[in-house]
């Protein structure tokens, strides 16, 4: 599903390049679950960004489906997001002014879909979540686990293929952690989303089949290999 | 629909914030219509001119007064259908203070009124002021503000022309043509003015302050001021004829300094408000980076996000705006009540309002332009890192 082939990617700081990505080749195969693990500034995020198709790398080649997407255009890359990527980010990145009926429906008003279509799916978004009695609360009214929560609703809402999630637990108590855990299981097991989740948290990793350790912009792993067992699929 | 809600919701999200801004906008689009209006009132008179009215007067300097018998040699030259003498009379009713201030002429009292068509005045009134030879007609911005009716005595002093206390009767009060005529005038026979003089002063009987000559057609305008003021070249009081509305921009021209002062500050006004709502949406979209990312990385255009920020620049305008124009006829009609007559025109044009209108808009569409150009370029992964 994706397949990463000597990607690059350095940063501009000043007069200096700063190499984050070196030469990564990786494949994850359709309905894995995936981490990425290393320390701060090994270049993990920026792996996902580039998967996610919100930044482009500067040399190599990042197939999703068979399609380059390092070759798209902005807006060609901002279609193609809307419809096959769902996000989940640290910090939620819940619109404050809408409640989270509005947040979750938010990807839909890019779709063709009618007013009541949109209704029914954000419904059973966030009944699928358990979130079916908060929908007219405000992103400040939830607490964290909720606003995650409301976050991996607006996710899944356009059916995306992948979910790329951002430290989903970082900012959440062990509880809350646990529920959204389970809650990406889910996803991968009963609805066969691919989800490549970025993470530090060691227990986060058990929920994922495969993890993958960056290292100053280096795979762990010999080129070209699948990532490392975790958990049977 | 939803872009509009976004939007909406957004203004209100800093409440405070918002309502200092829009209050910001209310007080400068309020003071922008004031001013203007203030501007347009000084050249009520000029602006009440008709294009087939000339003025004679003297060539040296208004202050010197020509023959009484030139209205005979200007009723003769081609084009001119009537001429009328006006005499500033300089008249001073109770005292000189500025809130009792009205202007006084003696007039021909027989042509004076068939050349002011924009004077509306009742027949028989008319016929009185005619008949009687110390009768007067007053405007009816001075009839309501003094309470004077027909039939009242108004006692009146002249520092120009002496005499100790002279005695008008109100004949009739004229009613102006619409909300651009001027009805701050007294006006009594000069025939009552010559004989008095013949009496009193006999030097400065038979002379009159300005000639106001009716043509037929105002297109000949020049041509018939030059041949009035070629009738007079060589004698010893020459003359200088110019269009009604030249000879009262002459006026205005002595307070241009003003004028144009007040018209700066209205513009200056502007701009500030201009510098403060351009900081209110920068701040704005500077602490909603990471939303702009994340709308974008969700697969909004960047003309979504640029939109948002900059619909929300020009609701902001445009509510303050709206309020500021409405609020300008209240305040307007009572900066006329407490100035009394200084303003004898003060209303707000529809010129005014579009200058307001414009004024809002462009306040909010400048004031926009960077900020959505910002959150438009926003670069998501750059964007992202505001979050949390």
């Amino acid at each position: 599903m994706v397949s990463i082939t000597h990607l690059s990617k350095s940063y501009r700081r000043g007069d200096q390049v700063v190499p984050v990505l070196r030469d990564i080749t990786l494949s994850i195969p359709e309905g894995d679950f995936i981490a990425l693990m290393g320390p701060s500034g090994s270049g993990k995020s920026t792996l996902l960004n580039l998967i996610a198709g919100i930044d482009k790398p500067d040399s190599g080649e990042l197939l999703v489906h068979g399609e380059d997407i390092t070759r798209l255009a902005e807006a060609d890359l901002a279609d193609w997001r809307a419809s096959n990527v769902g996000f989940i980010f640290q910090f939620y990145n819940l619109m404050p002014v809408l409640d989270a009926f509005e947040n979750v429906e938010l990807p839909l008003l890019l779709t063709s879909l009618s007013r009541r279509e949109r209704r029914v799916r954000v419904e059973t978004a966030l009944s699928l979540v358990g979130l079916s009695d908060r929908m007219e609360h405000y992103p400040n009214e939830l607490s964290g686990g909720q606003q995650q929560r409301v976050a991996i609703a607006r996710a899944l809402i356009t059916d995306p293929a992948i979910i790329v999630a951002d430290e989903p637990t970082g900012d959440l108590d062990r509880k809350s952690a646990e529920e959204i855990l389970g809650l990406l299981r889910r996803l991968n097991t009963e609805m066969g989303k691919t989800i490549i989740m970025v993470t530090h948290d060691g227990h986060a990793v058990e929920s994922a089949r495969h993890v993958t350790h960056l290292e100053k912009g280096e795979l762990m792993l010999d080129p070209g290999s699948s990532p490392q067992p975790r958990r049977p699929g | 629909m939803y872009y509009l809600k976004l939007i909406f919701k957004n203004i209100f999200r800093h409440r405070l914030r918002s309502l200092l801004t829009i209050v910001g906008l209310v007080v400068a689009i309020l003071a922008f219509g004031l001013l203007q209006t203030v501007v347009n009132a000084w050249y009520a008179g000029a602006d009440m001119a008709s294009a087939n009215r000339l003025v004679t007067r003297n060539a040296t300097s208004l202050v010197f007064s020509l023959p009484a018998y030139y209205r005979e040699r200007i009723k003769a030259i081609d084009g001119v259908t009537a001429v009328a003498i006006s005499n500033w009379f300089g008249g001073v009713y109770k005292d000189q203070t500025f809130q009792n201030f009205f202007a006084t002429f003696a007039v021909d009292h027989d042509v004076f009124f068939d050349l002011y068509p924009e004077f509306r005045v009742k027949p028989d009134e008319l016929l009185a002021f005619k008949k009687d030879q110390r009768g007067c007609m007053v405007g009816r911005l001075i009839a309501d503000q003094h309470g004077f009716k027909v039939g009242d005595v108004i006692p009146m002093t002249s520092p120009i022309y002496g005499g100790g206390t002279w005695e008008f009767t109100v004949r009739g009060i004229y009613e102006p043509k619409d909300e651009t005529t001027v009805t701050r005038q007294l006006y009594f026979h000069w025939d009552y003015l010559n004989e008095q003089m013949k009496k009193r002063f006999p030097k400065r009987a038979e002379s009159a302050g300005v000639f106001i000559v009716q043509i037929a057609d105002g297109s000949r305008a020049a041509e018939i001021s030059q041949a009035i003021d070629k009738e007079f070249r060589n004698s010893l009081a020459e003359t200088l004829t110019e269009t009604e509305k030249a000879f009262s921009l002459g006026f205005v021209a002595q307070t241009e300094a003003i004028v144009t002062a007040v018209k700066i500050v209205s513009f200056v006004v502007i701009v500030i408000i201009f510098a403060v709502v351009a900081n209110t949406m920068a701040m704005t979209a500077r602490e909603r980076l990471a939303e702009y990312a994340t709308l974008k990385a969700l697969g909004f255009a960047p003309l979504f996000v640029a939109m948002l920020i900059f619909g929300e620049s020009v609701l902001i305008s445009a509510l303050g705006g709206a309020a500021g124009i409405l609020l300008t006829f209240p305040v307007a009609a009572g900066f006329k009540s407490a100035m009394g007559t200084m303003f004898p025109v003060f209303y707000v044009t529809g010129q005014t309002v579009a200058l307001q209108v414009v004024a809002s808009v462009a306040v909010g569409v400048l004031a926009g332009i960077l900020p959505s150009i910002r959150a438009a370029n926003v670069r998501i992964v750059e964007g992202l890192r505001y979050a949390g």
